[in-house]
């Protein structure tokens, strides 16, 4: 899929976020253009998820822009339900809902929210499942289904909106090992296809492999990014040095 | 910062030139803080049971064994009564459902003004709650019986109030209160995430209330619920102090008519007693038995 070079679909522009005296965005801008596949690595504390949570509104931002297709975020009358719309969300904990069945919680939101009919909501989501590679599991709670099979529940309830970007916060980090894989390769698939997606993420061979661009913050800020071949190799900051010489 | 100060705590503890092997920002074993459960939980027990039903026949019993030969027995004068006294608990049952259900109504819709994103309604919903709660429901009961009319217009008809349906208002008046807590209680219980994911779904407020959060909410309300409806159940007795008719007010008539028989005291009281009991009992264990299918492991 080619990417849009001229305008980027998510634009953020020196973003400042604190938590009551906490500041733990101290000024943070990266651009996201359609196709594009963004991970933002960093410790924990570094302000990642907070940042990516900005981006769909779930956390205010006391100063900075943030641009969704032209929707400004930090605006007071933002519409937050067109902005969600076109931004879908993927847990770390998945968030299932647990009194329906996986078929139901994909189907839900378009039901209610995109006011599509029952039937083509439903064949929509029994798509998304053979996608997510679940099938039979269409009738099984979340209660019922195991971490991985839940993200990628999680996910086809995303896809099911139909958004135009999708958010990942570390999406992978409460599943064994074994589990990890097959989200990854969900991820990855999603990525080939052309949807612009933005991670955070701990699985570094995943960021290297997928990646567009990789964005390491530290403390709130963006210390370093690159492309990954430049980005793991090359690495220019201490600080980015140190934390890669730790994980990898 | 509370793990800054834990640290400081802990670390002061090893004064005495003691190394500590491992040092951690909490405390390896923290006191447990005390689990955020409803205040007042009543349960009834089978040995209950065992007790009034002992009271009652022993009772008996001895009302049988000192009546005079020209007096009924105690088992003839029950039975006479027994029609009238069920009657009477019929109605105390029938007071308690229908204070629960309205108190229910209006105290869901209290807790939701808790939680409402609107902040004079929260305070407002706050208020009323924590008053009705707090103050005894007697108290109330003469409130009610006493403020409100005993008859009122409406255009030109005349809707007269009698006392029961007083005390029906009275007693839903601490149900309410309590039924708007057990509601807060629920809706905060749920993880923040089920919030998160149905916002970023780009669900209204009210979308995720009515179809994510509420319908979550309804097994965890269940049990206090039930609870609390044992718990009015029994509190029906207060509405014989106002005047209302019901079972205790009856057995006290029905114990003057026998001529004030003093050992017929014990067993009439004792027998209302097996009454409240054989009701309320297995309202109790299927409380019981439904907070442990509906155990939530967060």
């Amino acid at each position: 899929m080619t990417t849009n070079e001229a305008i980027p679909m998510v634009s953020i522009r020196n973003v400042h976020k604190s938590f009551g005296d906490l500041e733990v965005l101290k000024g943070v801008s990266l651009d996201v253009r359609k196709g594009e596949v963004i991970c933002i690595i960093g410790p924990s504390g570094s302000g990642k998820s907070t940042l990516i949570r900005c981006v769909n509104a779930l956390n205010d931002i006391q100063q900075g822009s943030i641009l969704v297709e032209g929707l400004e975020v930090n605006d007071p009358q933002l519409d937050k339900l067109k902005l969600r719309k076109k931004v879908g969300m993927v847990f770390q904990q998945y968030n299932l809902f647990p009194h329906k069945t996986a078929l139901e919680n994909i189907m839900m939101a378009p039901i209610r929210v995109l006011k599509q009919n029952k039937q083509e909501a439903e064949q929509t989501a029994r798509e998304l499942i053979k996608k997510v590679r679940l099938e039979g599991k269409e009738s099984s709670y979340p209660g019922e289904l195991s971490g991985g099979q839940q993200q990628r529940v999680a996910i086809a309830r995303s896809l099911a909106m139909k958004p135009d970007v999708i958010l990942f916060d570390e999406v992978t980090a409460a599943l064994d090992p074994e589990t990890v894989g097959e989200v990854l390769l969900t991820i990855k698939e999603l990525a080939e296809e052309g949807m612009t997606c933005i991670l955070v993420t701990h699985e570094m061979a995943f960021a290297r492999e997928v990646a567009d661009h990789i964005y390491f913050t530290d403390r709130g800020v963006i210390v370093e990014h690159g492309a990954p071949a430049t980005f793991f190799d090359e690495a220019k900051d201490p600080r980015t040095k140190e934390f890669l010489s730790q994980i990898l | 910062m509370k793990s800054a100060d834990h640290k400081a705590e802990y670390q002061s503890n090893f004064q005495g030139g003691q190394k500590v092997a491992y040092q951690t920002d909490m405390p390896v074993m923290m006191t447990p803080s005390p689990k955020a459960g409803p205040s007042f939980r009543f349960s009834l027990k089978p040995w209950h049971g065992f007790v009034i039903a002992m009271a009652c026949i022993i009772s008996s019993g001895i009302a049988y064994a000192v009546t005079d030969k020209a007096e009924a027995s105690i088992f003839e004068v029950l039975v006479r009564w027994m029609p009238l006294l069920l009657e009477g608990f019929v109605f105390n049952l029938v007071i308690s459902v229908c204070a629960m259900g309205i108190g229910t109504f209006v105290g869901a819709g209290l807790g939701l003004g808790q939680i409402s994103l609107n902040p004079l309604l929260r305070k407002f919903s706050w208020a009323i709650t924590q008053f009705f709660r707090n103050s005894p429901w007697l108290v109330l009961l003469f409130f009610s019986m006493f403020l409100l009319p005993f008859e009122f217009k409406v255009g030109d008809m005349t809707i007269p109030l009698p006392d029961w349906v007083k005390a029906i208002i009275g007693l839903s008046l601490p149900v309410m209160a309590n039924v708007s807590e057990i509601v807060r209680g629920a809706v905060q219980s749920l993880p923040s995430g089920q919030w998160e994911a149905a916002e970023s779904l780009a669900y209204t407020r009210r979308q995720t209330l009515w179809l994510v959060i509420l319908p979550q909410c309804v097994k965890r309300m269940l049990p206090p619920w039930m609870n609390l409806y044992a718990i009015l159940t029994m509190a029906t007795v207060l509405a014989s102090i106002v005047g209302v008719s019901e079972v205790m007010t009856l057995t006290g008539q029905a114990l003057a008519a026998e001529g004030g028989r003093t050992d017929l005291l014990a067993p009439f009281y004792s027998f209302i007693l097996l009454l409240f009991f054989v009701y309320c009992y297995p309202i109790s264990r299927w409380t019981v038995h439904l907070e442990k299918k509906f155990a939530v492991i967060n």
